[in-house]
């Protein structure tokens, strides 16, 4: 196939599906149990310069505990991919983490607006940027999963997220269509937070699952944080549930409201309130790590931080707001109010 | 008749454009509230399609992500965003809501950066997100902003979701799927649409008290004027109760 057009965007990672079998021949199938603290699992397969991909989407799902820990072991240098990122790029900008991003969504909070710390880290020069789209990103997690080096597909023709990516840009030999072909991402480590797992990593995840099952199954190594552990008993009574099988993942961490601020489908909605509380934070350079050191640099565990955070009373509240359920003062008027 | 403000205006202008029985790929606010009071006065059987994965939902209030739980509450199906990118690519989906910070003649639409230098970008923006995706796929593209000439360019600094790119054909020579493109811009000035022979933009319909000149005003580059230049009909008592009473009752954005 003849090369038509081609981004000058750098690829970070190798899109080589050979070198990945090389590194999934060896990868562990062992069943055993991989439960392990948050803390553990970053300072055993979260490295320097590793380049990091993180599940959810935006306010959804996002793998808060195991990120702080990335930020408070100091992790830097690190590649990352910048899929539908949002309090994930936060976090990891407060620590300037990260040197080079494969950009898709970042910087902003959707309708919450821009992180002014992710803007100055991305226009301070710091980080080596690739444009790339959010199906464009989760096309290049199918190409690994799948083990071929692209996947073919339109987006991106005609516009500068095409010049500033990495992606080439081919005639079809069946129909003569003009291709983008995007080249496969294997990230050297995942990090997804979801519903429930078993000791092994065996993962549910509930509601929409956004780009997660392919993610796990780009990456080379794997960590789930989960709200619950359950019973492997309980995985094979309904094995259509499973999400994620166990044999991509690396290590298992149970933290209940381990997605928080984010929202977790069924079980807590998002705190708005403390996003905002972070993003005020963001705009003094210098206030911003005072308020990093408090919340996440100076606190041990994530259980900590959802102390300083208002505790169960909290957790109680947003599990409220996800379920629909009406404030309690409103509630007792609106009993009263009956004849 | 009831008065209004301008988002209330845009958001039910918006609304009547949405067809009963397509399908259209929303995000968060204005496009959301749109959708929502389109299905609750004209088109009870539009589908929502959100790109995190949620189908179908019945909005109970407005998302504030477009993964969050509100995307998919009593949806017909919570899936991945393969899904419903991939509804988009193979022709699924009629409308999709996009914006930016900048926009020119053509609708080609910058959310990156603005600046002339890539490596240190003046304002970084978040960048494409599915916007480009969704520019690329859906049939027709609207874009719902307010007009005003720093967001209305003779060029934008980064096209980052396409347009009719640099004018007629264009689109399907750079190989984008032919037939797709963007469609209306709803402002709190008027309504445009695009020349079929220029691929630019023009002012076709002029919402109650705005003028020709106050857009002319208002736009970067130089636009033109439909033949059957119409006026908007303001929003109906109808529109504005279930607005506000239903789809928005917060006034998260109409009281913006």
């Amino acid at each position: 196939m003849k090369v038509l057009q081609e981004g000058i965007g750098p690829l970070f990672t190798d899109p080589d599906p050979d070198n990945a079998r090389q590194f999934f021949h060896k990868k562990s199938r062992a069943l055993v149990n991989k439960l392990m603290t948050v803390h553990d699992a970053v300072k055993k397969f979260v490295h320097d310069g590793d380049y990091l991909a993180v599940g959810g989407f935006g306010g959804v799902r996002v793998p808060t505990a195991v990120l702080h820990e990335i930020v408070r072991q100091g992790r830097k240098n690190l590649g990352f991919a910048g899929h539908t990122a949002t309090h994930d790029n936060q976090i990891l900008a407060a620590g300037e983490c990260f040197d080079r991003c494969d950009a898709a969504y970042i910087v902003g909070l959707e309708a919450r607006g821009l992180s002014p710390q992710s803007r100055r880290y991305f226009e301070s020069g710091k980080v080596k940027v690739s444009e790339w789209t959010n199906a464009g990103l989760y096309w290049r997690y199918q190409a690994a999963a799948l083990g071929v080096p692209f996947i073919p597909a339109r987006s991106m023709l005609g516009t500068d997220t095409l010049k500033y990516s990495g992606a080439k840009v081919v005639e079809c030999p069946f129909t003569g269509k003009t291709l983008v072909l995007f080249p496969a991402l294997y990230p050297d480590i995942a990090v997804v937070h979801v519903h429930e797992a078993d000791i092994y990593g065996n993962a549910r995840i509930r509601g929409t699952t956004i780009a997660d099952q392919t993610l796990v199954r780009a990456a080379k190594r794997v960590i789930v944080s989960t709200e619950r552990i359950i019973s492997t008993e309980e995985i094979r009574n309904n094995p259509d549930l499973t999400k994620i099988p166990y044999f991509t993942v690396d290590a298992v961490c149970e933290v209940p409201y381990g997605g928080y601020p984010s929202n977790m489908a069924y079980l807590y909605f998002s705190d708005e309130v403390h996003i905002q509380q972070w993003l005020e934070s963001e705009k003094d350079p210098v206030e911003h790590q005072k308020f990093i050191d408090k919340y996440i640099r100076n606190t041990k565990d994530f259980n900590e931080y959802l102390q300083l955070c208002g505790g169960l009373d909290r957790m109680v509240e947003l599990e409220r707001i996800e379920r629909l359920i009406p404030e309690p003062d409103r509630f007792v008027e609106d009993l009263e109010a009956q004849p | 008749m009831k008065t209004y403000n301008r988002m209330e205006l845009m958001i039910s202008v918006a609304a009547r454009i949405l067809e009963d029985g397509r399908i259209v790929a929303v995000g968060t606010g204005a496009p959301c509230a749109a959708a929502m009071l389109a299905q609750k006065i004209h088109a009870p059987n539009l589908i929502m399609m959100f790109e995190a994965g949620g189908v179908a939902p019945i909005l109970p209030t407005m998302p504030v992500s477009v993964g969050d739980s509100r995307t998919f509450y009593k949806a017909l199906m919570a899936t991945s965003m393969r899904d419903v990118m991939a509804s988009t690519a193979r022709g699924m989906v009629d409308y999709s809501f996009l914006g930016g910070a900048q926009i020119d003649a053509y609708g080609n639409l910058n959310s990156t950066m603005i600046g002339h230098d890539y490596d240190r970008p003046k304002v970084r923006m978040p960048g494409s997100g599915g916007a480009n995706d969704l520019a690329t796929n859906c049939w027709k593209i609207l874009v719902l902003t307010l007009h005003d000439k720093r967001r209305f360019v003779e060029k934008v600094d980064f096209i980052t979701s396409p347009g009719y790119l640099n004018g007629p054909q264009a689109r399907e020579q750079a190989g984008l799927p032919p037939g797709t493109g963007p469609y209306k811009v709803i402002t709190d000035l008027g309504i445009m649409g695009y020349d079929p022979l220029t691929c630019r933009m023009r002012i076709e319909s002029i919402h109650p008290g705005m003028t020709v000149e106050q857009i002319k005003q208002n736009t970067g580059f130089e636009i033109g004027i439909a033949d059957d230049l119409i006026e908007t009909k303001p929003p109906t008592d109808l529109e504005l109760e279930i607005l506000r009473e239903q789809v928005d009752p917060l006034r998260y954005l109409i009281g913006r």
